[in-house]
């Protein structure tokens, strides 16, 4: 028996969809893989596992993890301000948390480089703590804080909109306190939008380039992030190695995107009806 | 636990929602807050329950003055119309939230026992490990009315218990809550704009208007003696027949009414659709009909007077009767009142 869909257009906009998720998804990555292949096993194994390397995945990746959740708990404070308080400017705050987004990422690096640089605004009063920002992996955390710090709060923004006054106020007639409301109710739900949230802000911090490499100093073996190691190593036409190194960061990504997946399958068990 | 309402005001921004209302509900009584949409109902459960603070009057709960304890303090159990379940949680962990938050200690056991009790009280045994997803909807009323109970309210609140559910739904809850209700002798207020509801289940109907409270007590009572052509409009179906009061007597046509206290001059006769009837003959209001209903348990007769004026009464269902007949509407009895 013939099955007949009552939505149109379905043979059209899946036909032009997989094709350009194909063309501009599927094939870059698929000759990124490609390219690193080429490699040897063993030759891939040098590249990847070189001190260079290993010491920018480590840089990018703690850096990418501080900035995740610094902007883990600052984003769900934001959130939380704009969505469920009233105040003169809360417009206007709600606006400014797309400004990462719409700012070319450029623009923020050397913005963020005069301010923390030792002569800088912020950069001169930290100097008188010992405190050091620019051209340290502070400041690169810093910079991925910036770019990254919408993702949270627009993924935990409609979720907090959305969440029935009448949960919390059941909840206080149970006479829960105000903690034990947030963090038995309130937390609970958010956690699936938390948790895509944190996927993407982490996903984001390891391909950050331009807002970090005029802050970051750039030193290898300390502030050399490997998507600038990828850009290195392709200035130097060594396309091989470049997509060597790239692979681990994709890798990564992937890795970060199941586990994430998974965690969020397993907080929204309850909405599954049996 | 009594309740003394006295007073009692609430405005939104330069809404009025409450003005100046006064109310005892006695301990153990089942109290229904009855009104349309905007009388104020639901605020003033919502002032007994802590939810909003009055503006003006006393809330007391007994001998204690309760009017600025917040709602976590104040020991009353609130059903929310649309349940208010904690998705993430199952039932049984619905049910045991008041008991874990509490300030009051109790052990896993102690909890756990109170839960099953409260899970054969709603009849839900066994559900313990659903979550609210995977209930129907007459369940998670029920799970919601264990989780208010278990925290042992001096009061229990209903906002518009039953107003999401089927008709049948519906009745089968009312009787329940009913049975419930006098095997834990708790005092309850709900608010419904259901008066066939309301008169159901309450020992007592408060009913609302525009904020103020226009007539309450027994159902008996409201129904046989309503005080007010909005009253008696709001209980049921109603028939408007204009009519002149002279010495005590409301006419309307060939027949007359009764009207003792009502001043002289016009004023309109209210009677139910079972208090007409139809005769072929005077004396009587010269109708005719314009269609009749088949209802399961009889006909309801739409007739038109000379005056045009709409009516509707109930014949039984071998009478034959069609549209198009001209005839005299009888009246068994009617309230008169004053325009």
């Amino acid at each position: 028996m013939r099955r007949r869909n009552v939505l149109p257009g379905l043979p059209l906009s899946l036909g032009v969809t997989l094709f350009y998720v194909g063309l501009i998804v599927v094939l870059p990555l698929a000759a990124l893989v490609i390219k690193a292949a080429s490699l040897g096993p063993e030759d891939y194994w040098r590249i990847i596992s070189s001190s260079r390397a290993l010491a920018s995945y480590r840089v990018t990746v703690l850096s990418a993890l501080g900035a995740t959740i610094f902007n883990l708990f600052f984003g769900l404070a934001l959130a939380w301000v704009i969505t469920r308080y009233r105040f003169p400017g809360r417009r206007i705050v709600d606006a400014m948390v797309d400004l990462p987004f719409a700012l070319p990422t450029a623009v923020a690096g050397i913005a963020l480089t005069a301010l923390f640089a030792n002569n800088g605004w912020f950069g001169s009063v930290l100097e008188g703590f010992g405190i050091k920002v620019a051209y340290t992996p502070l400041g690169i955390m810093i910079a991925m804080c910036f770019t990254s710090l919408p993702f949270i709060v627009r993924t935990v923004q409609p979720v907090l909109e959305d969440l029935d006054p009448a949960l919390e106020e059941a909840a206080q007639s149970l006479g829960g306190s105000d903690w034990s409301i947030f963090r038995k109710v309130i937390l609970p739900l958010l956690a699936p939008a938390l948790l895509a949230g944190v996927s993407l802000s982490f996903a984001r911090c390891l391909g950050e380039f331009g807002a970090i490499i005029f802050i970051a100093g750039n030193q290898p073996m300390s502030t050399e992030i490997t998507a600038l190691l990828i850009f290195i190593r392709l200035e130097e036409y060594d396309y091989q190695a470049a997509a060597a190194i790239a692979s681990v960061l994709l890798l990564t990504a992937f890795f970060m995107l199941a586990v994430t997946n998974w965690l969020q399958a397993r907080a929204l068990r309850y909405t599954v009806k049996g | 636990m009594k309740i003394r309402l006295e007073n009692v005001v609430k405005t939104f921004e330069t809404f009025r929602a409450v003005k100046d209302v006064s109310l005892d509900i006695e301990s153990g009584e089942l109290v229904a807050l009855l009104g349309p949409s905007g009388s104020g109902k639901t605020t003033i459960l919502r002032m007994v329950a802590g939810l909003e603070y009055s503006d003006g009057g006393t809330i007391h709960f007994g001998d204690q003055d309760a009017t600025d304890i917040p709602v976590r303090d104040r020991g009353v159990g609130f059903v929310f119309q649309h349940y208010a379940l904690f998705p993430h949680m199952t039932v049984a962990d619905n049910i045991a939230f008041g008991m874990k938050v509490s300030k009051v200690k109790r052990d896993k056991a102690a909890i756990d026992a109170r839960v099953a009790d409260l899970l054969r009280l709603v009849r839900l045994e066994g559900l313990g490990d659903r979550f609210p997803a995977q209930i129907s909807g007459g369940q998670r009323q029920r799970v919601a009315l264990a989780r208010a109970l278990a925290v042992d309210p001096k009061v229990l609140l209903l906002d518009e218990p039953f107003g999401a559910l089927d008709a049948n739904v519906r009745r089968d809850l009312r009787r329940w809550l009913r049975e419930i209700h006098s095997e834990l002798g708790i005092t309850t207020l709900f608010v419904t704009h259901d008066q066939e509801e309301a008169l159901d289940l309450a020992d007592r109907v408060v009913i609302l208007k525009d904020g103020q409270i226009v007539q309450q007590g027994t159902p008996e009572k409201v129904c046989r003696d309503p005080q007010s052509a909005f009253v008696m409009r709001f209980l049921g179906d109603a028939n408007v027949i204009a009519a002149d009061v002279r010495d005590g007597r409301a006419y309307a046509g060939d027949v007359s009414v009764e009207a003792s206290g009502v001043a002289d001059g016009r004023a309109e006769l209210y009677a139910r659709p079972a208090d007409l009837d139809w005769a072929q003959a005077g004396p009587g209001i010269a109708a005719k009909i314009t269609r009749v209903l088949d209802r399961p348990d009889g006909r309801r007769v739409l007739a038109e007077t000379q005056a045009g004026e709409a009516l509707e009464f109930d014949v039984e269902p071998e009478r034959i009767l069609n549209a198009g007949e001209t005839g005299f509407v009888t009246l068994r009895r009617a309230k008169v009142f004053a325009i």
